[in-house]
């Protein structure tokens, strides 16, 4: 048996670099910003057809809109009541979502760490949290009233209930699937008892945590307008129930403009945090 | 081989058993092992011939059903710094980096930052990973987490060294690599390692010592001490004559089951 060289592989000349490389650079830059375009001015297109046709006559045309929201957020056009009130509200808004979303943060993630590693904590507050879970914040608006008055009070504790869910269950969740194998590590390496809840259990949470609190602070923009309908003469919410009270419609699709783009501009914020904390993590890039 | 008073481990009549539903399974039956300090030994066998459950014991990972396991004369109670185990899929941390990877066990021990700092220097030089030192784990290749593995074991100054497959999930050019590598530090630091693994070439180039384990019930059919130079030429005589002969101890006991 013997093994024969039959000779060598002469490296190809590299090809020349095609003249196209540049165009598809850019293009390859914009694509994203291009495509996510798309849907919204098909949709804008579509509202403009819709209005200015008249199939109905009760929703203001796009560029009515426009206008509107200028007046809304720096005034002199219409000068009514809502004139240049936009950074009121929005402001109103903000506190209530970051605070009921903090608050809830305060209860959800050590809540979430008991049942997720004590498992009669589990017994007993699982079941009770699984019954609760499925009432909608809008289900608790006459008790919340009740409870915490009008006002601000009830808005918090609407927004919160909103917000500690989703945080709730990925803390649980995250606390619960580290992988055995770590602990394992851990304990050879020198590392037992409480000081593997500090080493091992919170960095490996962290991830799911995390996706926890993105979350719950999306839910927290999404329930404001229900937070807001606790009589607070100030916000989004009450801006929205005030434009349907007075068929006001250019108003409340103000608000929902301004509470779409709030809600995307917190979230990416909470993303770009999130892609430098977790930069260890393969999977945990938004 | 020389003498010494005490074996560092001394494994005795240990048997484990499994309750899985309504399954008995004895993973481990009956086994004797002792091991000198600066031995290199090799658990060699197919799956389900509790080389493994051995090993794990060993670590202190889980107790026997019966029998006892003693390091230095004293019972194996729990995982513990001085016995450091290599696991086939890494388990590195991997929100720490390839130097917190390897500082987490002297910081464990309470050791001060610079003490940490000078042994993960030294450890990071030794498995070659000073380039890699703030990389994550998910950025590493596989065989550049087991060189990990194996110097946050060694930082945290394990006298015993066992390896659960350690080189099983790598390609073939790497373990080689890693086979050198492992034997040229076992060699420096007179470490005493219990390396397990499935493959009879593996276990020979290895080891001074091959234990032979045979499935259902896992036992320890033979222990075979190999007399050939290092470093040991896969392509030689001698080495395949050894391997004919433990290959033929690994499958005797399927001839035995089938007739």
């Amino acid at each position: 048996m013997a093994i024969v060289e039959t000779g060598s592989v002469a490296a190809a000349a590299p090809a020349a670099v095609p003249p196209r490389a540049a165009t598809r650079t850019t293009w390859a830059r914009f694509k994203p910003t291009v495509l996510a375009l798309i849907v919204p001015l098909l949709l804008l297109a579509f509202w403009q057809v819709a209005t200015t046709q008249q199939w109905t006559r009760l929703i203001p045309t796009p560029y009515a809109v426009g206008e509107y929201m200028i007046d809304f957020a720096v005034g002199g056009i219409y000068d009514d009541a809502y004139s240049a009130t936009l950074t009121t509200h929005l402001l109103a808004s903000m506190s209530r979502v970051y605070g009921g979303f903090a608050l809830a943060a305060v209860f959800a993630l050590p809540i979430g760490i008991l049942i997720g590693r004590v498992p009669s904590a589990r017994m007993l507050l699982d079941p009770f949290l699984q019954v609760m879970r499925p009432i909608p914040v809008t289900a608790w608006l006459p008790l919340s009233m009740i409870l915490f008055g009008l006002g601000a009070k009830s808005a918090f504790a609407l927004v919160c209930l909103g917000a500690f869910y989703p945080i709730l269950l990925n803390t649980i969740f995250g606390v619960r699937s580290v992988d055995p194998k770590l602990f394992e590590a851990a304990s050879m390496l020198g590392c037992r008892g409480n000081a593997q809840f500090y080493k091992v259990v919170l960095p490996a949470a962290t991830p799911s945590i995390f996706t926890g609190l993105r979350l719950g602070l999306g839910l927290a923009w999404f329930v404001i307008v229900v937070g807001e309908m606790t009589g607070v003469p100030e916000g989004l919410g009450a801006v929205i129930m005030d434009g349907r009270t007075l068929s006001r419609t250019e108003l409340v699709i103000c608000g929902m403009i301004v509470i779409g783009l709030a809600g995307y501009l917190s979230d990416r914020v909470v993303v770009a945090l999130g892609n430098y904390l977790l930069r260890w993590s393969p999977n945990h890039h938004g | 081989m020389a003498e010494s008073a005490t074996p560092i481990v001394e494994i005795k009549g240990v048997s484990k058993v499994f309750q899985l539903q309504d399954q008995t399974i004895h993973a481990l039956s009956g086994a004797n092992l002792s091991i000198n300090k600066g031995e290199f030994i090799c658990l060699i066998g197919a799956s389900g011939c509790g080389k493994s459950t051995l090993l794990r014991i060993m670590a202190g990972f889980d107790q026997p059903s019966s029998g006892e396991a003693l390091m230095w004369g004293r019972p194996i109670a729990g995982p513990d710094p001085s016995r450091g185990m290599v696991f086939q899929d890494y388990a590195l941390f991997p929100w720490l980096s390839v130097r917190a990877n390897i500082g987490f066990g002297p910081a464990a021990r309470g050791l001060g930052a610079a003490e940490v700092k000078q042994i993960v220097d030294k450890f990071i030089d030794l498995v070659g990973l000073a380039k890699f030192a703030n990389a994550y784990p998910h950025q590493l290749s596989g065989g550049m987490k087991q060189r990990v593995a194996i110097a946050r074991v060694l930082a945290n100054d394990a006298e015993l060294v066992l390896m659960d497959e350690p080189f099983g999930a790598l390609d073939a050019m790497t373990r080689e690599r890693l086979q050198d590598e492992l034997l040229d530090i076992w060699e420096r630091t007179k470490l005493t390692v219990v390396f397990v693994t499935h493959a009879v070439e593996e276990a020979i180039l290895l080891a001074n010592r091959v234990v032979v384990m045979t499935p259902g019930p896992g036992r320890i059919e033979s222990d075979n001490a190999l007399d050939l130079a290092r470093p040991r030429d896969v392509a030689s005589p001698e080495f395949n004559a050894i391997r004919r002969v433990l290959s033929a101890k690994l499958h005797s006991h399927h001839g035995k089951k089938a007739a």
